[in-house]
């Protein structure tokens, strides 16, 4: 068992989860209640990656946040450090390639609340923020749980991207995806079952929850 | 129906639980090393930690794509490639401390896994006989476009005229270490790997190989190099991999030293 690799795995699953909670409950609420132009186009993009496949977005991010490229450079003239091979840039490639299963649970979510809820917490001149926090929230939390459930796993076990842009550095960018892998290569059979059986064990953990989430959304609308 | 308190406290579990998940890694200097150093260079450092009580952390991969990731800014304090081609391009281009030096030539075997029909000749007459009567389905070796021990694994095949034949047959490793893995695994009939990869025990034990001619391939020379912004540590594990102690780790593994005669 890699514990520094399951360490890094665990904190970069959290930061992805942390900063996408906000995004998700953000974009997915507006997605949910807001009729817009090109609103078709933007689920369309968050949709994206979960078709689009892992090394196509690992080239793009290398040639768009490599140290050559502007976006490269920005991030190195005002953090002194590239993003490329770090875990920042891990973060940030994470983040995009979850954007889907954060979002999509989220809008689900919102969109289970009854539209006469809303608008009887809008007559009562509930401000939108306390409507958010006192009505909205409690009722999507289903979806909001889903959400940060399969962002976690999914980000856990990411191994197309992370080859791309992580370099396999231990304690940086050697997530635990890229240890089995490299296990499997070091003749190391023992550590490669250890941590697969890990990984197998959260993705059943995490269908679980899911199922049960989901179920919970299905009871209240029906 | 779970209240908003409950929703929170969950949060703020969440949150409590990671909140030291934000530590940061150490800052032992990240070492790049040629898959064939798989086994002998965990085993220096482990020397080297062993004797000076500093660590550090070695990643390992196909010379060809470190010297590419180099090249887009990897932070690695020193690099131990598997072809010198690698080492001075990075260094005309102005991407190293200095040309680096010469620490190994490698040599490379064909390897068969246990129960596999192939019999390992240095003559390779045995390959050639299974080609011809279509008795091989699979046979691995390190991708040539990029790793060294794959275009030396080439260069063999082609010396020998058997490149035609075997081609339809290859599956090609990322790099040296998987080919080995690949060609242990008990798919493929056989492959050629590297020697110091042979005689490692875990290796050796999943077949038998013998080595093939230096003749048939462009010498392995092996060269190391420090990167501009390697620190004390990784400067002093240069220095060490050119110690006695390392160098004899080295020679068990089937290397030839600068210097020295095979």
């Amino acid at each position: 068992m890699d514990w520094t690799a399951l360490w890094l795995s665990l904190r970069l699953a959290f930061w992805t989860v942390l900063l996408l909670l906000p995004i998700g409950i953000w974009l997915g609420r507006v997605l949910a209640y807001r009729d817009f132009r090109g609103k078709g186009v933007v689920e369309a993009l968050v949709a994206l990656p979960l078709v689009l496949p892992p090394t196509v977005f690992g080239y793009y991010l290398l040639v768009a946040f490599g140290a050559a490229s502007p976006v490269g450079q920005l991030w190195q003239a005002a953090f002194g450090q590239q993003l490329v091979f770090t875990f920042e840039g891990l973060l940030v490639a994470s983040i995009i390639f979850n954007l889907p299963f954060a979002i999509q649970p989220m809008q689900r979510g919102f969109e289970a609340i009854a539209p006469e809820i809303r608008e009887a917490a809008a007559c009562c001149g509930m401000p939108p923020w306390r409507a958010l926090l006192r009505i909205e929230l409690p009722l999507a939390w289903p979806g909001i749980l889903t959400a940060m459930v399969l962002s976690f796993a999914h980000t856990l076990g990411e191994f197309g991207i992370v080859l791309m842009v992580g370099g396999s550095i231990p304690g940086e960018t050697k997530t635990i995806a890229i240890a089995i892998y490299d296990r499997v290569q070091a003749f190391d059979d023992r550590a490669a079952a250890e941590m697969s059986a890990l990984l197998l064990a959260i993705s059943l953990a995490t269908i679980a929850l899911t199922f049960a989430f989901s179920r919970r959304v299905g009871r209240r609308l029906g | 129906m779970p209240s908003r308190r409950s929703l929170l406290a969950s949060f703020a579990a969440l949150g409590l639980a990671t909140a030291p998940l934000a530590g940061h890694g150490d800052d032992a200097p990240v070492i790049a090393g040629a898959s064939d150093l798989q086994f002998a260079l965990e085993e220096i450092a482990r020397a080297f930690t062993a004797e000076t009580g500093d660590t550090v952390r070695l990643a390992f991969g196909s010379s060809g794509n470190f010297a590419r990731q180099i090249r887009q800014g990897a932070p690695f304090a020193m690099y131990l490639s598997a072809d010198e081609g690698f080492v001075l391009d990075l260094h005309r281009d102005g991407l190293t401390r200095d040309e680096g030096d010469l620490y190994a030539v490698g040599r490379i075997v064909v390897i068969s896994p246990s129960g596999s029909p192939l019999e390992p000749d240095e003559d390779l007459a045995n390959l050639e006989a299974m080609l011809a009567d279509g008795s091989i389905t699979r046979f691995a070796i390190a991708n040539p476009e990029h790793a060294p021990y794959g275009r030396a694994a080439m260069q063999a095949l082609i010396s020998r005229g058997l490149w035609d034949a075997v081609e339809p047959k290859l599956v090609l490793g990322e790099n040296v270490s998987q080919a080995a893995q690949f060609a242990t695994s008990g798919n493929a009939e056989g492959g050629i790997i590297a020697y110091s990869l042979a005689l490692a025990p875990q290796v050796a034990a999943l077949g038998t190989w013998t080595l093939l001619p230096e003749a048939w391939h462009a010498p392995l020379r092996q060269r190391m190099v420090l990167l501009p912004h390697a620190g004390p540590v990784a400067e002093a594990f240069y220095a060490y991999v050119q110690e006695p102690a390392a160098r004899a780790i080295f020679r068990k593994y089937g290397f030839v030293l600068p210097g020295e005669q095979s």
